[in-house]
């Protein structure tokens, strides 16, 4: 199974305040905890959403709007995605994981990908 | 937390069970720098297991389990030797043996390090995989010891009675024992055999979950997931071996096409005939930047490489038109040299048949038929029919594919060959 990891964003992290070294380091080691296990598929830490943009759908309509945007709980700083045997798992791992909010506390959240089962196999024949 | 309710009690016995899986294979190979035998460390592992069911739905989990549970392990570990070395006094030489060892393992109350961890993880996926034992208990064992699976799900995952796994388990341990095998990372002088075996394990555990259909047990495709996470595993071990990268490279391609090789009714699809847009981008990724690795560390010219760059080959194509032919035939044409199988010549005969034309391709095919060995293999005589087939010599296709039906191992195979026999016009690589 196949899982996200989000980290939200914060005050700091909008502020594109960076961690602290100590910070760093320990998600540098949690990191690799994780590579070593082979559940680690992909991750990133990201920038401020100022640097970011949105494109907003209203029926035929497309309207961009550069960030920042100002709802920092909706906003996102980081991912991972994880390969594990379930959700208990990636959980097990997340506890180990260093805050990655040392000021004000906050959460990260765990969500399943959907998995090419999960969808009707293609009834169509081949796309060349 | 502290709270004696029922709800918590489950929940932590629910994460003492996943705890346990995380931690029992480095738990194990922890154990087996202390007491050298594999049925002594799984059982003082097994001991701290208890201990954290007593303990932990009581206090909570604690905050670095895997150390909990190896400082619980070693305690009891070095108790069983203080007393066994008690019992040695007589003689010297196994006393000091023991001391030694006590001293050894009772020593660092800090954890070991993560080099010692790794270390110790790798010489225990040597150990699982050592050549003294059958493939089928390295499979087992490989699993149980390193996977953290049960014998259970083992059985499961590969179609067969539990207690036939459970007995594979204990005859191999029986036999690594009586060898007695050395807990250690092979020499170079015999590392390479030591590290195919290891890499042949992985491989099958792969295999026999890409084998898995529809409407199996789900721990039959899990072990797709099992042999990849023991590879990238490896690849954290042993970073500068190409193989080890190759066979990663090789397993994340071929899983990247995990969701698009069945139809709705379970049918194989032809990789030529597979919707592209359902293979998985991220797998692919990675399998290409295995393979640079591998690629980069000796030339990719490995057995797994090589694979792995035919399937890199598909997977960086945007159609099968674009396919790029003439560098299969190349990576085959290695390939060739490298296993000397008349399976992987069929493969050259194939991809040159496509690069070059049908009729490079016949020529090749035919030299292969006089080797006795694939006369009856359906696959060759199928492919004689595609490559007469498109050199409209349509007669001789159509007797070609009804051989080949006529070989084929399953219904659905002979189906197929059938349909092309009645000359229905249908791409085969």
């Amino acid at each position: 199974m196949r899982f996200m990891v989000i980290v939200k964003a914060t005050k700091e992290s909008e502020a594109n305040v960076m961690p602290s070294p100590e910070l760093l380091a320990e998600m540098g080691a949690f990191n690799q905890e994780l590579v070593k296990a082979g559940v680690m598929l992909a991750g990133d830490g990201l920038q401020s959403s100022a640097k970011g943009a949105r494109v907003t759908f209203k029926g035929k309509e497309r309207t961009v709007t550069d960030g920042p945007f100002a709802e920092t709980k909706e906003l996102i700083a980081g991912f991972w995605i994880l390969q594990c045997r379930s959700k208990a798992e990636v959980i097990e791992w997340m506890r180990r994981c260093p805050n990655p909010y040392p000021h004000d506390g906050g959460y990260i959240e765990i969500r399943q990908c959907f998995e090419p089962e999960d969808f009707a196999p293609a009834a169509g024949g081949p796309t060349a | 937390m502290n709270e004696p309710d029922s709800r918590a009690a489950v929940e932590t016995s629910a994460a003492i069970e996943i705890v346990w899986r995380m931690e029992a294979p480095k738990l194990v190979a922890g154990l087996m720098r202390l007491v050298r035998d594999l049925g002594a460390a799984e059982d003082l592992a097994h001991d701290a297991l208890v201990a954290a069911l007593e303990q932990w739905p009581r206090d909570g989990v604690p905050r670095n389990p895997g150390a909990w549970l190896m400082a619980a392990a070693r305690r009891r570990g070095i108790d069983q030797l203080r007393r066994r070395s008690m019992q040695a006094r007589k003689h010297d030489g196994l006393a000091r043996e023991l001391d030694e060892a006590i001293r050894v393992g009772a020593a660092p109350d800090e954890p070991a390090g993560a080099d010692d961890i790794g270390d110790d993880l790798l010489r225990l996926m040597f150990i699982a995989c050592h050549p003294v034992l059958p493939a089928d208990a390295r499979v087992a064992l490989t699993l149980r010891l390193l996977g953290g699976l049960t014998t259970d799900e083992i059985a499961r995952a590969f179609l067969v009675p539990e207690p036939t796994i459970a007995q594979r388990i204990v005859r191999a341990k029986k036999t690594l024992a009586k060898k007695q095998v050395p807990f250690e990372v092979p020499a170079p002088a015999e590392r390479m055999v030591r590290l195919a075996s290891l890499l042949e394990v992985i491989y099958l555990v792969f295999n026999e979950g890409y084998a898995a259909s529809t409407g199996d047990d789900w721990m039959r495709p899990a072990l797709c997931d099992e042999a990849m996470r023991l590879g990238r595993t490896l690849t954290t071990l042993i970073p500068a071996e190409a193989e080890v990268h190759g066979l990663v490279a090789l397993m994340e391609l071929q899983a990247s096409r995990f969701g698009a090789r069945l139809g709705p009714k379970g049918e194989a699809i032809l990789l030529l005939e597979q919707d592209r847009n359902r293979w998985d981008r991220l797998l692919i990724t990675r399998g290409l930047a295995a393979l640079d690795r591998a690629v980069a560390l000796d030339g990719g010219g490995g057995f797994y490489a090589l694979q792995a760059g035919v399937a890199a080959c598909h997977a960086r194509a945007a159609t099968p038109a674009a396919t790029d032919w003439a560098r299969i035939a190349a990576l085959y044409a290695r390939l060739v040299d490298v296993t000397r199988s008349p399976i992987v010549r069929l493969n050259h005969a194939v991809a040159v048949g496509m690069a070059q034309g049908p009729a490079a391709g016949l020529v090749l095919v035919d030299a292969l038929a006089t080797d006795t060995s694939l006369r009856a293999y359906p696959y060759l005589t199928a492919a004689r029919g595609d490559l007469l087939e498109r050199l409209g010599r349509l007669d001789e296709a159509r007797a070609a594919f009804t051989q080949a039906a006529s070989l084929a191992g399953n219904t659905r195979d002979r189906d197929v060959l059938l349909a092309r026999a009645r000359g229905r016009a249908t791409t085969s690589p």
